[in-house]
């Protein structure tokens, strides 16, 4: 369990003060113009001792995707965008850093800028998130007045804009090249990659696109240092991470705690168990929709981190736990997060486009009976159609919840079919 | 409807939104502007904010179109006074988004996309918000109501109806998200 003294997010749930006055009390922006100094090979090489890894989903390590910048030639703008579309269904940890812990975003966005050797950054915040973005927008210009952002900012001899762009209401502009194409205004489409937005980009230079989970916390690590955070968590999973409880616990909530906590800690410490006792559980979404769903028997043991849940063919994602009890029609839920990623397709592959609406007509179906035992068998092969064909991982999101049905309810997709029949 | 124009307060907005983009690069500004023109229209963005806005910014008309159709928020029509988006994606939905629309059916007569008659209330089932450890969520105009219920949201309905002030944020008077204080003092006895 984590140290009180370990939590980054001192200000999680908006108790204090969010503003320039309030975060400075709880420690940021503390001098930050040392930090800068010692120049952005040490602030890379911190950053990658310290294990930390992206907070967005795919759990890149952060250091190494900012060791991908290409050499500066001193001529071509280079571009810091931060990732705070957050849409993930599950999820909902951005908001509270965006709302409440604004600065913790801000001096990391300009750490990361001298890192990687950005003059100038984009807040992609989802369009919905106004509030917030009002916050933010608030915090920005307090930085500015304090002199933290700007011309030679927070003293440090470097210059840096940092700027919000909102979005407008599309899921797949949290993909990180979709969200490029939105922000140079037009449809959020991902494209292909290579290259990768680190040699081609935002207006098609170099650009690191992170997390606003992953930067907030930079600065931290940097002050306390990379084998404090190290110290943190399980093997190749440092550090402390937010995780979202929704669904059915009697406390539904955020909480930073450590990463590779026990989910079944986590649920009964922090989301006063399972509404109805463990007993009541029947399946867990562990990282945000995109990750396979895990019966109450491997959430018994499993670890929150990247590598038992990729044991056990589920994720780590988001960290945005969803958790079903028993009164929960299993695939009508599954079958909602369908109509999500078909909502949400952008259209540009057929498979993913055709596909995810199929699956989410098919499992409607199957919700109510109809349908034969080799619909279900139909149903599975053409997810393996959509994964892996698709420019972006829309597609595998859309996937992978179904497969994660299959694998775990087979029977009771095959109860269902039986009994319509039996009627 | 005549030709669209930026009122004075907004077109200094758009003047300073433009700095945030490389001279060249002013397309970059077509979200924030159609946001805009939104909002100065009551709510939705005619077509005519839509040419205008596009001819500032020196893109094509198609490309205009396009972006206006693919993003969500863009409502290309007028709309109700207070646009009840209710998420529906599984996290609200395991915590009873369902309900809340039957409260819209039931108390307003209206399903899915459509308008009261009297132009107050629009509904519109959306995609995940992002606010999951909130659920059930439902967004109106800007503003979050969280943790509601059937009753909660159908006060808020008639305080709306009755032109009373409403105050978003949690329903049962949480914390931003964290834990529910009563439940969790209620288990610790």
């Amino acid at each position: 369990m984590l140290k009180v003294s370990d939590r980054i997010f001192t200000n999680l749930y908006g108790t204090h003060d969010w503003r320039l006055k309030g975060a400075e009390a709880r420690g940021d922006w503390d001098k930050t113009k040392t930090l800068i100094s010692k120049g952005k090979d040490w602030i890379i090489q911190e950053i990658t001792a310290s294990g930390l890894r992206g907070r967005g989903g795919a759990g890149f390590p952060t250091g190494r995707k900012w060791g991908f910048m290409p050499p500066d030639d001193g001529k071509t703008p280079r571009y810091l965008v931060i990732n705070a579309d957050e849409s993930e269904p599950g999820t909902c940890k951005d908001r509270d850093i965006l709302r409440f812990e604004p600065h913790k975003l801000i001096e990391g966005a300009l750490i990361a800028a001298v890192a990687i050797g950005a003059h100038v950054g984009y807040i992609y915040i989802r369009g919905e998130f106004y509030a917030e973005a009002n916050h933010l927008e608030e915090a920005i210009v307090e930085a500015y007045k304090a002199g933290l952002l700007g011309k030679n900012a927070a003293k440090s001899g470097w210059d840096f804009d940092l700027y919000v762009h909102r979005g407008a209401g599309a899921y797949i502009c949290g993909e990180e090249t979709a969200l490029l194409e939105s922000l140079e205004g037009r449809k959020g489409m991902p494209r292909l990659k290579p290259p990768f937005p680190a040699i081609v980009g935002l207006y098609g230079c170099p650009t690191i696109v992170n997390n606003v989970e992953t930067l907030a916390v930079v600065p931290t690590i940097l002050r306390r240092g990379a084998s404090w955070f190290g110290g943190i968590g399980t093997p190749n999973n440092a550090g402390t991470k937010i995780y979202c409880l929704s669904g059915h616990v009697n406390t539904p909530c955020n909480v930073e705690e450590a990463m590779g906590i026990p989910l079944k800690e986590l649920i009964e410490k922090y989301g006063g168990g399972v509404r109805g006792g463990w007993d009541n559980l029947l399946a867990v979404i562990p990282g945000g929709s995109s990750v396979p769903l895990i019966p109450k028997d491997v959430c018994e043991k499993v670890l929150m981190d990247f590598t038992s849940l990729a044991e056990v063919k589920s994720g780590l994602g988001t960290g945005g736990v969803i958790v079903m009890d028993k009164s929960t029609d299993i695939v009508r839920a599954i079958a909602r997060l369908s109509k999500f990623y078909m909502h949400e397709s952008c259209g540009q592959c057929t498979p993913c486009r055709e596909g995810t609406g199929w699956l989410w007509r098919m499992l409607i179906r199957l919700a109510d009976g109809i349908g034969s035992p080799k619909d279900i068998d139909v149903l599975e092969e053409v997810t393996y159609e959509i994964e892996g064909h698709t420019i972006c991982a829309l597609g595998d999101a859309a996937a992978w919840p179904v497969q994660g049905l299959i694998r775990h309810f087979r029977p009771e997709l095959e109860r269902r079919l039986k009994m319509n029949h039996v009627a | 409807m005549t030709a669209f124009k930026f009122s004075k307060e907004n077109a200094e907005r758009v003047k300073e939104i433009l700095t945030h983009y490389p001279p060249d690069r002013k397309a970059s500004a077509i979200l924030p502007l159609f946001e805009l023109a939104q909002r100065q229209c009551g709510g939705w963005l005619p077509k005519e904010a839509i040419e205008a806005i596009t001819e500032m910014l020196e893109v094509s008309l198609i490309r205009g179109y396009e972006v206006a159709t693919f993003y969500t928020m863009f409502n290309l029509k007028p709309m109700g006074k207070y646009h009840l988006q209710v998420c529906g994606t599984t996290p609200c939905m395991l915590r009873g988004s369902e309900d809340l629309k039957g409260v819209c059916k039931r108390h307003l007569g209206i399903e899915n996309k459509e308008t009261t008659k009297d132009g107050l209330f629009t509904l519109t089932e959306v995609e995940c918000i992002g606010a999951c450890a909130n659920a059930p969520v439902v967004q109106i105009n800007d503003d979050y109501f969280e943790d509601l219920d059937e009753k909660s949201f159908l006060k808020i309905l008639e305080d709306l109806k009755a032109d009373r002030k409403v105050k978003p944020g949690s329903a049962i008077g949480r914390q931003g998200s964290a834990p529910e204080k009563r439940r969790a003092h209620a288990k610790g006895k």
